[in-house]
């Protein structure tokens, strides 16, 4: 293909006004400015977390991810509602339980395990392994994620229906939010997690 | 990397996941500019973990990472520099 452009076509395209130069310019200018805007965005990540699980096994992940995240940096949120009100709740936290009844993974017969007593057992030998291996307490989770600043929030509704009371909750914990502000955090968030 | 050119040291042996992340990140903001931090951990997921949190933290470099045996329990080390 010849480089040779004829003459005749570029000065059929009309050369552009200054006007048209002065807008094109201020556009530019004005892209420039959003595109800055986003790659000067340092506000910090957000993980929201719904932990809605009470037994002792599951009062591990929503506190081990909490922590862990606002150790890489990150904003977070755990919405507790349902029974994750129990991994907040001040006297019933030392106290959560683990069940074998249903859980095809723990060494007890479903038979064996509904028999009374068989929670208590269950829980005691799991909180023994839990200490052999130098695992944190909720207890001590918690109050890591909240030295982490993590946001500990104990749903209203569920408060209310279960016949808690605001003080019976950890010194940090938020109460009296609700599904509209845990949906805002979730909207913000980079990371999502119902537990 | 070895415990003499560390300018602090943290202990967290016989503390497992994530207990060593989070302290490691606690003395860490505690650190100077340019100063190194020895972590000692007795939880081998630390290797990776403490790796990956330096690597996702800004200031942080992971300078080295030793795995020795102490009194006959592995333990592994972290050398951790805040940048300047």
């Amino acid at each position: 293909m010849s480089t040779d452009t004829p003459a005749s076509e570029e000065t059929d395209v009309a050369s552009p006004t200054a006007e048209e130069l002065a807008e094109l310019r201020s556009r530019i200018e004005e892209l420039e400015a959003d595109l800055a805007e986003v790659a000067d965005d340092d506000s910090p990540n957000k993980m929201v977390i719904i932990a809605t699980k009470g037994t002792l096994d599951m009062a591990y992940p929503p506190l081990i991810l909490a922590s862990t995240a606002a150790a890489f940096g990150y904003e977070v949120t755990v919405f507790h509602t349902f029974w994750g009100l129990e991994i907040l709740h001040e006297e019933n936290s030392k106290d959560l339980k683990l069940s074998s009844v249903g859980n095809p993974n723990m060494p007890v017969p479903n038979l064996i395990a509904a028999l009374p007593g068989m929670d208590r057992m269950t829980t005691r030998m799991m909180r023994s392994k839990i200490a052999d291996n130098g695992v944190a307490s909720v207890e001590e989770l918690i109050q890591t994620a909240i030295d982490s600043g993590v946001d500990l929030q104990a749903c209203q509704m569920t408060i209310d229906l279960l016949d808690y009371d605001e003080d019976d909750f950890y010194d940090g914990v938020t109460t009296g939010v609700g599904a509209a502000s845990a949906f805002q955090e979730m909207v913000e968030a980079d990371i999502q997690l119902l537990i | 990397m070895s415990t003499e050119n560390a300018d602090a040291t943290l202990d967290v042996k016989g503390l497992n996941c994530p207990m060593p992340v989070i302290k490691t990140k606690g003395a860490f903001d505690d650190l100077a500019a340019g100063e190194t931090i020895e972590v000692v951990s007795t939880d081998s997921g630390s290797m990776s973990d403490i790796a990956g949190w330096a690597e996702s933290t800004d200031g942080a470099e992971l300078v080295d990472q030793v795995e020795a045996t102490e009194d006959g329990t592995a333990v592994y080390k972290h050398y951790v520099r805040k940048a300047d």
